[in-house]
């Protein structure tokens, strides 16, 4: 046990090395100078003389690339340009608002995906499960930015019952999360069905109805606990995916103050260290949660922990 | 219908179908049998034929949403059990009535401890008394499980094959059952794990006094520990003997092939059953016996219409034109 957290600690470790080293390169060792995108139109050659010397880009590059490793341990990724302050802090200071409105949108998504998944699974063609399966089609295939401007349009401008940006009230919740929570609560349907489906099959839970045990018990306890194993991966996924992925579509939608909006207002103002951290920070939060799913699975899986 | 009172389960015509996309599968077609108190009857048949839906019928856990039990009244101490509501049947269920899996890896939940398994019967009868972990280990020293108090606490996948299926069977037993399925209880066992495990389940019918049905591929098992025999057949039950008759004059063809197949002793068992010919596809029936179109001795009417039971002699029946005119 002990050995596999910490095999799966190194794994860890190592992912973030790697992509530190990745992120590094790609930011250096792309066709555009770093310096020319980020000067303003107007500046001179001193200026760009100064900002190489700051930045340290006059130096070899495997010095470059030394120092930026030990800075990166040391929590400095770099100052943004616009806000004049460490990119780190900058970042930190907007994601509490990506995090409330992540959380949110996490915890509809499962509680929503995973008990209509398994009353599809226990009643199949059932009114639940016909409605579950067209939810989980809808969440699939509607992109999310599709679904926001549509509700922004209907629930905003035309009936003016939802606030359409900012943050705020608890209304302002509403829609965004709503729109967050779609495609996942599509996913842990569809996969929480199909794996409840395959243990409610198994012969596992036939063992247990001989033995008299009653219906709830064999569903919560035998079929659900195998059904959780694949279903966990997604759920974590999913939790990664919302902070990063949706934040950054559904926040500039609603104009929500997270990292999310944050980033695509650094990108097209050229303040690329904050960009960097905010790719170094995403590759964090996966690598925590996929950490936190393996020590998880052998908690719940006497194989894992036993080997 | 007249029923007899010393038989602990009845089966009247059981017909249960599975309704699959490609059509109505009808696994058990019209089985009858009965059961007696203390007795251990053997079923026996190629794979396929229809075993496991039986006995899962009696239980009435036929697996859905796709099985239904379309007809039959299943008698058990004389009560069908097709007028019990769910709850009636889940207290009947691993207290009077209950079964042994075949394959004990799958039949296992692997997150939950032996323990936590074998406790269940007892728990969800509210027949704990005192520890019930203290119970689930004499339960597993029962079963000749060795060092019980630490194995209570392992999980399915630290038992090798044979210990798994002594946990099952000490599932089954847990609150003494009067009826005892055991589906094929040796066949994933290697041969000498396998005949530890059929002593083991003698000497625990003797003790319990539990009837039980025993499922198996194997005749040499039938003629160790039943005392009858139940041939099964596509669906039908074709053959129903004593197991001194079934050996010296099987009267079914098909039981008769059984028992030409059966291999010389000390020889590795490959292909038990060697008769020519498939068993039907149970979307096409044959119109007549299911078994004339492997029977050498089928005639005309075999090929027409089924045959009905024919008592040959008491406690021995056969589904066969040969045995109508007499
Ligand atoms: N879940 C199922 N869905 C559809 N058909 C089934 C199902 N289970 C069993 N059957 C059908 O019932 C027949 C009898 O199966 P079974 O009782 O398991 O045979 P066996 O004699 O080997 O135990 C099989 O041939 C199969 O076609
Ligand atoms: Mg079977």
């Amino acid at each position: 046990m002990q050995g596999y957290i910490l095999k799966r600690i190194l794994i860890a470790m190592f992912t973030i090395f790697a992509v530190l080293t990745v992120v590094f390169f790609i930011f250096r060792l792309g066709p555009a100078d770093p310096v020319a995108v980020m000067l303003p139109p107007n500046a001179t050659p001193q200026d760009a003389e100064n900002l190489t010397k700051k930045f340290g880009l006059d130096q070899p590059l495997m010095v470059q690339y030394t120092n930026y490793l030990k800075n990166a341990f040391k929590g400095d990724f770099g100052t943004s340009f616009r806000f004049n302050e460490p990119a780190l802090k900058v970042l930190f200071e907007r994601f509490p608002a990506t995090l409330q409105l992540g959380l949110v949108a996490f915890v509809i998504s499962v509680l929503v995906g995973l008990s209509v998944g398994i009353i599809s699974a226990v009643k199949p063609d059932s009114f639940i499960d016909r409605i579950g399966r067209l939810v989980a089609l809808a969440g699939m295939s509607l992109p999310s930015f599709w679904v926001g401007v549509m509700l922004i349009l209907f629930f905003g401008v035309t009936l003016r019952w939802l606030p359409i940006a900012g943050k705020g009230t608890l209304a302002h919740y509403i829609m965004p999360s709503f729109c967050m929570s779609l495609y996942p609560i599509a996913l842990i349907t569809r996969l929480s069905r199909s794996s409840m489906l395959d243990a409610l099959k198994s012969d596992y839970v036939v063992m247990a109805r001989i033995k008299g045990v009653p219906e709830f018990y064999v569903i919560l306890v035998h079929a659900f606990k195998n059904a959780s194993i694949p279903v966990l991966t997604v759920i974590f996924g999913i939790f990664s995916g919302l902070i990063v992925g949706s934040a950054v579509v559904v926040e500039y939608i609603f104009s929500w103050p997270g990292i999310g909006r944050l980033v695509m207002e650094s990108y097209f103002a050229r303040d690329y260290p904050v960009v960097q951290v905010f790719v170094i920070f995403v590759t964090f939060v996966v690598v925590t949660m996929n950490l936190i799913v393996d020590i998880i699975y052998a908690y719940i899986d006497p194989r894992i922990r036993y080997q | 219908m007249h029923t007899n009172n010393d038989n602990l389960l009845e089966l009247q015509d059981l017909k249960v179908s599975f309704f699959t996309k490609q059509g109505e599968v009808k696994a058990v077609d019209g089985v009858s049998f009965s059961v007696g108190k203390e007795e251990i009857v053997g079923l026996v048949g190629e794979s396929g034929c229809g075993k496991s839906v039986t006995s899962l019928s009696i239980m009435r856990l036929v697996p859905q949403p796709a099985g239904k039990i379309v007809s039959g009244r299943i008698l058990f101490k004389n009560e069908d059990l097709m007028t019990k509501s769910e709850d009636q049947m889940r207290q009947l269920r691993g207290d009077r009535i209950s079964m042994i899996l075949q394959d004990p890896m799958v039949a296992m939940n692997q997150l939950l401890t032996v323990g936590e398994q074998l406790g269940e019967p007892f728990r969800f009868h509210d027949k704990v008394k005192g520890s019930l972990r203290d119970m689930c280990i004499a339960l597993l020293g029962k079963v000749k499980v060795p060092a019980p108090e630490s194995r209570v606490d392992d999980y399915p996948f630290q038992f090798s094959g044979g210990m798994s299926q002594r946990a099952l069977i000490a599932m089954g037993i847990a609150n003494n059952p009067d009826l005892l399925i055991a589906d094929e209880p040796t066949t994933a066992l290697d041969v000498s794990i396998a005949a530890q495990v059929l002593k083991l389940m003698k000497e625990i019918q003797k003790e319990t006094r539990s009837s039980i049905i025993l499922i198996t591929h194997d005749l040499a098992t039938v003629a160790q520990i039943c005392t009858r025999v139940l041939v099964m057949y596509a669906g039908r039950i074709v053959e129903n003997a004593t197991i001194k008759n079934f050996y010296k004059k099987p009267a079914h063809p098909y039981s008769k092939g059984l028992i030409q197949s059966v291999p010389v002793l000390g020889r590795p068992v490959e292909r038990l059953f060697s008769i020519d010919g498939q068993p039907p596809s149970l979307f096409e029936m044959p119109e007549g016996c299911r078994f004339s179109p492997r029977c050498s001795r089928a005639e005309k009417i075999c090929f027409e219409s089924y045959p009905p039971e024919i008592m040959l002699e008491d406690n021995h029946s056969v589904a066969c034109w040969l045995y109508a005119g007499n």
